[in-house]
């Protein structure tokens, strides 16, 4: 019963699929539109996670400092916390007059409606994947390497590139790609924070919510096919490296 | 190059508290119990902790020196370890791993391998250079290990039970391998290891360390002859005690006596009872032996081609004696004994 409750959807998926009508959709300017921007948000994204992911997880895992419990409940509430409210509290935070979003006007730099409010918006949602499995991959790792590493003359920077983060490459890679994969399906705090404008804020998720219930449905189904297949393939990609290991 | 530690490191509940030099081309065993501080000694002197206070001079340099404010980082001090479990990178092939401190050392990637090549020849595994560390057995492992500490050519080597993880056999062939490596090796040498067979086939110098201070130095033959711990005594297999001598009689600190030949001596004393010295009979026995008492056997175990019988009496005692004797009178466990020593064979020195 409850392995239909998730075979069930896909299968009204496939089924309906109007297979003739997908190669009209992907050729229209919108489509292509969101599907550009969306992965080029979501590899934006994936981007920021990894330059303030790496160094917040091992931080997390290795030093111990007043306050630890309560950055990691910060860092991982985006995982539980609706997306929407998230979108919420950015457009609060980051909004035009909100408690930063008012700085940021004055010197120029709007998030809101904008493209990089949209990298915002999923780099929000999706950096925690990335943290909580890299943070628990540094907890694991033998620290005596990294000893190992200091007494042959590595300094802690070479260390950390050439031995820590190798240890860790299989829980970088795993946490990447799922950081990744949030990224390109957020909808809630994206629409909610960056709007919903074509070719600059319209990722996919958003594109296919806007057919399914306005003029074309079929559109909907054809971009969701793009997603799922994505979605497979990270599945497939990662069934040795993460869910194996689970 | 000489290294000269005056070390103290305060931790909650422990601390250690060690004073030690030694010379380049010597070997020095740092022995004792697990617990004892061996692993902090080690990591004070590669610098992956920080002396509370004291001085470490390494080749004439002051690395670490609270006092002073002085700490050198480990990968800025000459020194390389070998891991008693390996520690090999997973992540590179055997070549790598060996030319891993060469590179960190400033040596281009191509002579950094070549050099390492050279290593990895010298401790017999030319033809292994790319398999990674999983793909090695044991011995292969702790051989690319030692080649990768002394590729950087640190001016101190420091061997942190370096044999322990491996099986019996393995063990004897690395040590072997690792006594010749020693050998060529000029700088100052520190073995850690709780196998007195390690301290007496590698080192030139002991140190039995217990419970974060030196409790004895000396050469191997010393401290395995005249013991001042009942720890090193178990080790080496002799009976240590404890006592206080008055003209050729030592009244043990566990109860029971002991008759001795050196009547001189007095005061406070360690008495050893070599195994095979302790005589077993049925009856009392009659004539020379000065020193007879009763006990039970508590157990019988085979030691090479004789046998280890542990006594419980007072003193309790271990006797190591000929399969022909134990059949002669038929020693069992439980069985009531008598023991017999000769005053001469118990030596006695202060303690």
């Amino acid at each position: 019963m409850g392995a239909l409750l998730f075979g069930l959807p896909l299968v009204g998926l496939l089924w309906r699929a109007p297979w003739s009508a997908a190669a009209d959709v992907l050729a229209s300017r919108p489509a292509q539109d969101a599907l550009r921007l969306s992965l080029v948000t979501s590899l934006a994204a994936t981007g920021i996670a990894l330059a303030l992911g790496i160094p917040l997880a091992w931080v997390q895992a290795r030093v111990d400092y007043p306050g630890k419990r309560l950055v990691r409940a910060l860092t991982t509430l985006p995982m539980v916390l609706p997306p929407v409210v998230g979108g919420v509290a950015l457009l609060l935070a980051l909004g035009r007059r909100g408690i930063v979003g008012a700085q940021l006007d004055r010197v120029g730099v709007h998030l809101p409606f904008t493209t990089a409010g949209a990298v915002v918006a999923e780099a929000f949602v999706a950096m925690p994947f990335l943290v909580v499995t890299l943070e628990a991959a540094f907890a694991s790792t033998d620290r005596r390497f990294e000893d190992a590493a200091r007494s042959l003359g590595a300094g802690r920077l070479t260390t950390f590139r050439r031995v820590t983060l190798p240890l860790v490459a299989p829980s970088l890679v795993a946490g990447t790609v799922l950081c990744w994969a949030r990224a390109l399906g957020e909808f809630g705090a994206t629409i909610t924070f960056a709007g919903n404008l074509q070719g600059r804020t319209q990722t996919l998720p958003l594109f296919v919510y806007l057919k399914l219930e306005g003029s074309s449905p079929d559109a909907a189904v054809v971009l969701s096919l793009v997603l799922l297949a994505i979605s497979v393939v990270v599945l497939f990609g990662l069934r040795d490296r993460w869910l194996a290991v689970r | 190059m000489t290294l000269t530690a005056d070390i103290r490191v305060d931790l909650v509940g422990f601390s250690l508290d060690v004073a030690l030099a030694v010379e380049a081309g010597r070997t020095m065993a740092v022995v004792g119990p697990n617990g004892a501080g061996k692993s902090i000694l080690l990591r004070a002197l590669a610098g992956l902790r920080a002396l509370s206070a004291g001085r470490i001079v390494l080749d004439g340099t002051v690395v670490d020196e609270p006092d002073a404010r002085t700490y050198l980082a480990p990968e800025k001090r000459s020194v390389g370890i070998v891991f008693q479990d390996n520690l090999l990178f997973p992540h590179l092939d055997a070549l790598d791993n060996v030319a891993f401190g060469l590179r960190c050392r400033g040596r281009g990637r191509t002579e950094s391998r070549r050099l390492a090549a050279g290593w990895l020849e010298r401790v017999g595994l030319a033809g292994r250079e790319g398999a990674r560390a999983a793909e090695l057995s044991g011995g292969q492992a702790q051989r690319v290990a030692l080649a990768r500490a002394l590729a950087v050519s640190p001016t101190m080597l420091l061997l942190d039970e370096p044999l322990a993880a491996l099986d019996a056999t393995t063990r004897n062939d690395v040590r072997r391998d690792l006594r010749r490596h020693l050998a060529t090796f000029p700088g100052v040498r520190l073995l850690v290891t709780h196998d007195p067979v390690d301290a007496a086939v590698l080192a030139d110098d002991v140190v039995v360390l217990d419970r974060g201070r030196i409790i004895q130095r000396g050469t191997p033959a010393e401290i395995t002859a005249r013991p001042r711990s009942r720890w090193v005594a178990e080790l080496v297999g002799t009976n240590l005690f404890n006592g206080t001598a008055t003209g050729g009689v030592v009244a043990l600190v566990g109860g029971g006596t002991l008759v001795v030949a050196d009547t001189q001596r007095t005061g406070p004393v360690f008495a050893v009872v070599p195994p095979r010295s302790v005589a077993l009979h049925r009856q009392r026995p009659e004539g020379s032996p000065r020193n007879t008492w009763p006990g039970r056997v508590l157990a019988v175990e085979p030691v090479g081609d004789r046998l280890r019988v542990r006594v419980d009496a007072t003193p309790p005692v271990v006797a190591e004696v000929t399969a022909g004797a134990v059949s002669e009178i038929g020693v069992h466990v439980a069985m009531e004994v008598w023991l017999a020593v000769k005053a001469t064979e118990i030596d006695v020195y202060p303690a």
